[in-house]
């Protein structure tokens, strides 16, 4: 996957877990956590997805990489380079 | 024996807040039975396939966010709908209410089965990888789950918890609220019953398995209970919550009083997991009506537990018989035969439906009775039709459920 597909994939699975939300003005350089109602459980939610939707296992120690969609993209680009896009 | 208890001591019926699979108002509800109109549907579930069952439409979004929904149970969902209908319908003013003398006391037949059924499946997906298993499991199965959600969605700091009571659940709801009235754990109490089963395919599968899953080509027509030609239960969702509150307190506010809880009884039968105990049952009902200082002919309308299956049917017949076979005033009807068996919920909604009885003087009917069983055949049962019943005064409302668990409310018009 490119980057920008990342991005697509990560705001899909923030679609799931925040469905009350609006992405769309979504700054990614800003934290999640200023900008959208997340808690811990929600961010293992993230965690989760990415488990079940890419087989994609995220250590506890990175969590703190989840922190804005900048850091999570750059974060996941090395580990979803080879996946493919359906 | 006649009761003169202080108004403090007195616990009455001040909301009502529920969803049935025909109604998701007491009005509604109320209507639907007047009218004859059941809430039975086709139904698919996994690995059991097309059944039937009776699903509750009240509006999720009305009280809950997509993610509160996302993140609870069905169960915490139909428990904070009825909740918050009920505490609207109560006319308390809410904003002013001290959320640390609410308690909330919900009834359930179970509680995970359906999230863990879930869990189960997902992980089936990923080769039984219990890495997919969800960090939202433990919240969404702890036994408190339905009573927790109502506390957070309502800011209520007071006790919750569930009551596991098989199907007397409902009745075990509205009884605990009532203690802890009287013990001033609370001034205020959400009380009644909830269920979430029809979500879990393994309620289907096991009753299916016990010769006791109601088929029927007309899903209207399939729970009849006293009907000879019964062949089991329609199992259901659905909610009922009370508001309850002393006497004194809702005289105070002028509350619009449904009615005072004069008389219950819980007993066990301590005798079979499954099979009903006509015995136990019996003393259920007369321990109500010692307590609530009276006769059997007193009682205006008894609201049946009967489930439609062969046997539960005929032996509640038996033990209404013993108690009140000396009563020809006595009108007797059956609201699962419009909602089918909403287990947890059971108790509560079955005696909402007949509430408006008090006001409206009209008994609802047991529906589908096309050949009435002769081992059924009470004098008072209210077939088919609603009947004028005159002034009723006192219902009583039987609620029994697996391992021997039996209950009996009786409500009095105020």
């Amino acid at each position: 996957m490119t980057r920008d597909q990342i991005r697509d994939e990560v705001l899909d699975i923030l679609r799931d877990i925040a469905p009350d939300e609006d992405l769309s003005q979504l700054k990614d350089d800003q934290s999640f956590r200023e900008q959208l109602e997340l808690d811990s459980m929600d961010f293992l939610d993230i965690v989760m997805e990415l488990r079940k939707r890419h087989r994609i296992q995220i250590p506890e120690d990175d969590y703190m990489n989840l922190r804005s969609m900048d850091s999570t993209v750059a974060y996941l680009e090395p580990l979803m380079k080879d996946i493919e896009k359906v | 024996m006649i009761r003169s208890l202080e108004d403090t001591e007195r616990i009455v019926i001040t909301g009502v807040g529920l969803t049935a699979p025909n109604g998701d108002t007491l009005p509604e509800y109320r209507a639907a039975l007047l009218a004859g109109r059941s809430g039975v549907e086709p139904y698919h579930i996994r690995y059991v396939g097309d059944t039937l069952a009776g699903v509750c439409h009240y509006d999720e979004l009305k009280y809950q966010s997509r993610k509160d929904l996302r993140r609870g149970t069905r169960a915490g969902s139909i428990a904070i709908y009825c909740a918050r209908e009920a505490v609207a319908d109560s006319g308390v003013p809410w904003e002013r209410i001290d959320r640390e003398k609410v308690g909330v006391y919900v009834g359930v037949t179970e509680h995970g089965n359906v999230e863990t059924e879930n869990e189960i499946y997902e992980i089936t997906q990923f080769n039984y990888d219990t890495k997919v298993w969800s960090h939202h499991h433990n919240p969404r199965t702890v036994a408190n789950n339905p009573a927790g959600e109502v506390t957070l969605n309502m800011g209520i700091t007071g006790p919750h918890y569930t009551i596991g009571a098989a199907c007397a659940a409902g009745n075990a709801g509205l009884i605990q609220g009532a203690q802890m009235l009287l013990l001033g754990e609370c001034d205020f109490a959400i009380a009644g019953g909830v269920s979430e089963s029809i979500r879990t395919f393994g309620i289907f599968a096991g009753f299916a398995s016990q010769g006791a899953l109601a088929t029927h080509e007309d899903p209207a027509k399939a729970s009849r209970p006293f009907d000879r030609s019964r062949n089991g239960i329609v199992v259901s969702e659905g909610g009922c919550l009370y508001t309850l509150e002393r006497y004194s307190d809702a005289r105070r506010r002028g509350a619009k009083i449904y009615g005072e809880l004069v008389g219950y009884s819980m007993t066990s039968d301590a005798t079979d997991f499954v099979l009903p105990n006509p015995a136990q049952q019996s003393r259920c009902m007369e321990q109500a009506l010692r307590r609530a200082g009276l006769n059997a002919e007193d009682i205006d309308v008894i609201s049946t537990h009967a489930t439609a299956t062969p046997s539960g049917d005929v032996q509640e017949c038996q033990a209404i018989r013993k108690v009140f076979g000396s009563s020809t005033r006595t009108r007797i009807n059956n609201t699962k035969s419009f909602i089918g068996h909403a287990m947890g919920a059971a108790g509560s909604l079955e005696l909402a439906g007949n509430l408006p009885a008090f006001t409206d003087r009209v008994c609802h009917p047991t529906i589908n009775v096309d050949e009435l069983d002769p081992d059924c055949d009470l004098p008072g049962l209210v077939l088919n039709q609603p009947q004028e019943a005159g002034e009723v005064n006192y219902i009583l409302n039987n609620s029994f459920g697996m391992l021997g668990i039996n209950s009996a409310v009786i409500i009095k018009r105020v």
